[in-house]
């Protein structure tokens, strides 16, 4: 019979090897000090919380786990109050989320902008030109253009600004528009790999290194400004919001402290975003 | 060629290194993927076991059931843990959803359908050699059941590594129930999708080298185990 149990004793023996590590001991799980932002994949994929974090828990005590998901998937993990704070990119969509009644108030954070990325060599032409007028030529061109196509905030900006330029892009698409219904840093690499034309934020785009023969062809186009914003998820709708630690994060987002933070955030001496916390029309 | 020897130094430095974050991912990678195929084991085996050696009404269709379960795709399998774990969902007031543990759950449930299936096949076969044997002895099927065991090992530890194997290897899962949080819930994979999407290839290939190195380690361990008690 001793022998018998061979397997199995193996298999306890790997368990308590592994259990014995950190995985379940890990403290500050259950920690009121904890808390979940459901984000956009521009904040994690340009680096800003990597290096934002570890000040906010130095100033706050506040451990902040971070889901990058795309601002469509971030306000929809709020609403099912799985996470606190919601930190996203789409002013349409948050302003919704507030009317839902899923979110307490809305605070301007800072903002960047978006830039139309393309091959260097530019086939379709569009190199400083205005936004609209380089969507209209990648339609006229045909010119492969790779979309998000998940509802994050450049998604949605993305098909405003196609509406803008008076282009119907969901009857008018054709297979030189690729809707990959992923994050950022996909889109940029399938661009990168295929040549084609996308509108990115410029953060991640700073910090993306795997860039081929990708180039910044269009920006500085007011329409390309893109604003983010930070909510409390409402108490109200979800109990178990952590609201004192969560309103906590926010108030150190917006106060000067937190606001000069975001400002020092550089890649290569570029600064990637830009507090405006005290701009009311944000 | 060249993003391979990259990724290949990059690899050797990060080991040399001895990263402390690559240790927590490491130790987090193998700590819910060895649980989770523990708790599959430990669950699928039993039952793969009573499929090949009892007589169990509608027992065809269950092996057909288990067997079809092997394509489980893992991110449908996150998306249904995700909802049950939610707070909004069932069992929302635990509280573990964005957690190891909901990550453990999710790999549990991926592994369990492997194991029924190769302890089925296994089981079978010892079943079909040395059951009636046994019988005629006079063991009763579940004193028989630990015989069996013990002759089917290889097989029984085959089963447990293709769990592990599936759970180590796997991302669609557990990004959706873990939320890939540095710190947290960073595993090896959702560390290379994440290293990808930053465009940063050789980095990302040089975890997944790692992830192979780790993987063939734990396999060389388990069986190297199983030959010294064996040899007891």
């Amino acid at each position: 019979m001793k022998r018998c149990l061979g397997p199995l004793r193996i298999l306890a023996i790997i368990a308590l090897a592994a259990l014995g590590g950190q995985t379940f001991t890990h403290p500050g799980w259950a920690e009121d000090q904890t808390i979940v932002v459901a984000s956009t994949t521009s904040t994690q994929d340009s680096g800003l919380f990597g290096y934002l974090l570890p000040i906010v828990k130095q100033k706050t005590g506040i451990e902040v786990k971070v889901l990058a998901q795309g601002t469509g998937q971030a306000l929809d993990t709020a609403r099912r109050g799985d996470a606190d704070v919601v930190f996203v990119h789409a002013r349409s969509a948050e302003e919704k989320f507030l009317a839902e009644g899923f979110g307490v108030k809305r605070y301007p954070v800072m903002y960047n902008d978006f830039v139309v990325i393309g091959p260097k060599d530019d086939p379709a032409g569009i190199k400083g030109k205005d936004v609209l007028t380089a969507l209209q030529t990648i339609r006229t061109k045909v010119a492969p253009f790779v979309s998000r196509g998940d509802h994050s905030g450049t998604h949605i900006a993305e098909l405003r600004l196609w509406k803008e330029a008076g282009i119907d892009i969901v009857n008018d698409r054709g297979s030189w528009y690729k809707e990959i219904g992923q994050g950022m840093g996909a889109a940029l690499n399938m661009a990168s790999a295929s040549s084609a034309y996308l509108l990115s934020d410029r953060g991640t785009w700073l910090a993306f290194k795997n860039r081929g023969d990708l180039a910044v062809l269009v920006e500085s186009d007011k329409r390309l400004f893109n604003q983010y914003g930070v909510m409390l998820v409402n108490p109200a709708k979800h109990p178990t919001v952590k609201k004192e630690a969560g309103q906590r994060f926010i108030d150190f987002l917006i106060s000067p402290e937190g606001q000069s933070a975001i400002a020092g955030y550089k890649i290569n001496g570029q600064q990637l975003f830009y507090p405006n916390a005290n701009d009311p029309n944000a | 060629m060249n993003d391979f020897t990259q990724a290949l130094e990059l690899a050797v430095s990060l080991i040399g290194r001895f990263d402390p974050e690559l240790r927590q991912i490491v130790g987090l990678s193998l700590g819910v993927s060895l649980t989770a195929s523990l708790f599959a084991f430990a669950i699928g085996a039993p039952m793969g076991t009573a499929l090949a050696i009892y007589r169990i009404r509608g027992r065809v269709a269950l092996i057909v059931a288990v067997n079809a379960l092997l394509g489980l795709p893992p991110v449908v399998v996150g998306l249904a843990v995700y909802l049950l774990l939610s707070r909004s969902g069932p069992l929302g007031a635990l509280g573990i959803l964005f957690t190891p543990t909901a990550m453990v759950i999710a790999q549990t449930i991926l592994g369990i359908p492997i194991v029924i299936a190769l302890v089925h096949r296994t089981m079978v076969d010892v079943w079909a050699r040395y059951g009636d044997a046994l019988l005629v002895d006079g063991a009763s099927r579940l004193r028989a059941t630990s015989t069996l065991m013990a002759i089917g090992r290889d097989g029984l530890l085959t089963a447990f590594l293709a769990a592990f194997g599936r759970a180590i290897a796997e991302v669609g899962a557990i990004i959706i129930v873990g939320g890939n949080v540095r710190g947290h819930t960073r595993t090896m994979t959702t560390a290379i999708a994440l290293e990808t999407s930053k465009g940063e290839l050789s980095l990302a290939l040089a975890l997944g080298i790692i992830l192979v190195i780790l993987s063939m380690t734990v396999s060389a361990l388990s069986f190297l185990i199983g030959r010294i008690l064996t040899a007891r």
